[in-house]
């Protein structure tokens, strides 16, 4: 009788958190018609089902354009209806900014409208994309029922182009990952930066060159210091009216290639290195100790190989 | 049930602190794994076995990439070691590496390949012949024996198969230690159409011949292994060399 009772009680909770799966996406306006998510400063979770990050849209004359479509189908869908309280024009273009899964598991929901990204971005989606995909089902759960991976499949190519009417500066980069695209919207002066910038949130380095991406900061943090530069859209955290998040995402991944190099040049061992304090000044990051440990795993073997002095 | 403890580990305990002495166990495996009996037989030969706290395994208890699972052990604290092996009772490949510490500590730092979460354990052989043993769960995602290498992916490798690169640490606090890296695929043979090809043999010796370290490779050391030990007294040049299972050789020598 007791198990019986638990099976139900059980069972209810399983269709209380069905009936919820609502990530309550409201669209935070950045400018002039010009629209962010922002998602939550955490791990992947059953909890947040996905919602770390931020996606955002711009109302251009000849329709909207999406750039990122989030973490599953259901953010997709979600999205999707929140853009039509917003506006009622239709879909124009679906940017994906890098390959990563919180950016493009969206993109099924966006069926009919095109999606577009860089070549190796693309290239990406198609190759790694199921591993992605497979890995949030693990760590989100049924936040992602459906979700299925959608490449794009018009390939964007830096400079400046007119989309729906609007000109934006496209900045491919890279450095996060082998394709970073960064958005400018010359018309409202909002940079979107994909995850070439974390803002309160200590960033993520799977695919990370750190050279490249500190040249990319530097390449971004100078379109913040045009005349027309209103606001900085990170691909995590708030957004912001200045650099500081680009000066944070810098020190961040200087510390962090300083202390690989360190580490390997003192002869550490990797369970030494992951046993190693954070700094005060990063040590309060929310998700910093997290992605610390992930950032050891996928940055000190090629430190250690150069203390080693293994021909490259 | 609780078994008394055998004569032996009451000798022991008596030499140790109260805290280990106290954690010092001859039965009922302190990790809780389904698989500990048929390790003991299976992998121990059925021998004495005394669950041991200076048997150190340090892992991360959440290993992100279960292709490169750091590993150390360490045995420092323990009299007249003459082997340790290495093993995960639920890897496929249940042995990871046995290394024999001839003139050097009993002490080895290496990385590893996981299919899923398992204990990791070390069992330390005195020279009385009874096993220590201990270990430590670590939790992955898996699939690290049965995913390609990085190397299967390129023919980049067999250019520079067994080339090794290390370093010594003279002063500082690392002093006494020996780094080393060898190129290598480490295939466990599990993946269609890639078979088993992995280091075997690998010795480390003083300038003057005199083995410090012999260690016996498996199939889930992670690629492109890297080897943390140390030296101990000896000061020169240290010299490594070993085999993989097709017999290609390697000879290298670390400057001091």
């Amino acid at each position: 009788m007791k198990q019986l009772f638990s099976l139900v009680l059980c069972a209810l909770a399983g269709l209380a958190t069905a009936a919820e799966f609502d990530y309550g996406l409201q669209a935070q306006p950045v400018a002039e018609g010009v629209y962010a998510f922002i998602g939550r400063n955490e791990d992947f979770s059953t909890a947040n089902g996905g919602n770390i990050v931020n996606t955002g849209f711009i109302v251009a004359p000849g329709g909207i354009i999406v750039i990122d479509s989030g973490s599953s189908l259901r953010y997709g869908q979600q999205m999707r209806q929140a853009i039509a309280r917003v506006s009622p024009r239709p879909l124009a273009l679906v940017i994906n900014t890098h390959h990563h899964p919180d950016h493009f598991l969206g993109n099924q929901a966006f069926a009919g409208t095109p999606l577009a990204a860089l070549p190796a971005t693309i290239d990406g989606i198609a190759s790694e994309g199921n591993a992605f995909a497979e890995n949030l089902y693990r760590l989100t759960g049924d936040w992602m029922k459906g979700t299925e991976v959608v490449a794009p499949s018009r390939a964007l190519a830096a400079g400046h182009s007119e989309i729906a009417g609007r000109r934006l500066r496209l900045i491919a980069l890279d450095g996060h990952t082998g394709a970073d695209l960064a958005i400018y919207d010359e018309a409202s002066g909002v940079l979107f930066a994909g995850d070439l910038v974390f803002n309160g949130r200590a960033p993520t380095t799977p695919h990370a060159d750190l050279a490249h991406w500190l040249a990319a900061l530097d390449q971004l943090e100078a379109v913040t210091r045009e005349a027309g530069f209103t606001a900085l859209v990170p691909g995590h955290g708030a957004v912001a009216r200045d650099a500081a998040p680009i000066r944070q995402t810098r020190a961040w991944l200087l510390w962090l290639r300083g202390a690989m190099q360190q580490a390997a040049r003192a002869g550490l061992d990797m369970n030494e290195v992951l046993a190693l304090p954070l700094p005060a000044e990063f040590a309060g990051l929310p998700v910093a100790a997290s992605e610390y440990r992930r950032s050891v795993g996928h940055l000190f073997p090629a430190a250690e190989q150069e203390a080693l002095g293994a021909a490259q | 049930m609780k078994f008394p403890l055998t004569i032996a580990a009451i000798a022991l305990a008596a030499l140790m602190p109260p805290a280990d002495a106290a954690a010092l166990q001859d039965s009922g495996d302190p990790l809780a794994s389904a698989r500990w009996g048929d390790m003991q037989k299976t992998v121990l030969g059925g021998a004495p076995v005394l669950f041991d706290p200076r048997v150190k395994v340090i892992a991360p208890s959440t290993a992100e990439n279960p292709m490169q699972v750091p590993v150390t052990i360490d045995a420092t604290a323990l009299p007249n070691v003459q082997e340790v092996l290495v093993f995960a009772d639920f890897n496929p490949i249940v042995q990871v590496l046995r290394f024999f510490p001839e003139g050097s500590g009993a002490y080895l730092g290496f990385r590893v390949k996981l299919q899923q979460s398992t204990p990791v354990r070390a069992a330390v052989r005195t020279a009385d012949g009874v096993w220590h043993v201990g270990g430590t769960w670590v939790n992955t995602v898996g699939g690290g024996c049965t995913a390609p290498s990085a190397a299967s992916a390129s023919k980049e490798w067999q250019k520079r198969l067994n080339a090794v690169s290390g370093r010594q640490w003279s002063e500082g606090p690392q002093t006494g230690r020996v780094r080393l890296s060898i190129v290598h695929p480490m295939d466990t043979g599990l993946v269609a159409g890639t078979p088993a090809f992995h280091l075997e043999e690998i010795e480390i010796a003083d300038a003057a011949g005199q083995r410090l370290m012999r260690v016996q490779t498996y199939e889930p050391v992670a690629e492109n292994p890297v080897f943390t030990l140390h030296r101990g007294q000896v000061s020169g040049p240290v010299e490594a060399s070993g085999r993989d299972n097709n017999g290609n050789r390697f000879k290298a020598s670390i400057a001091p």
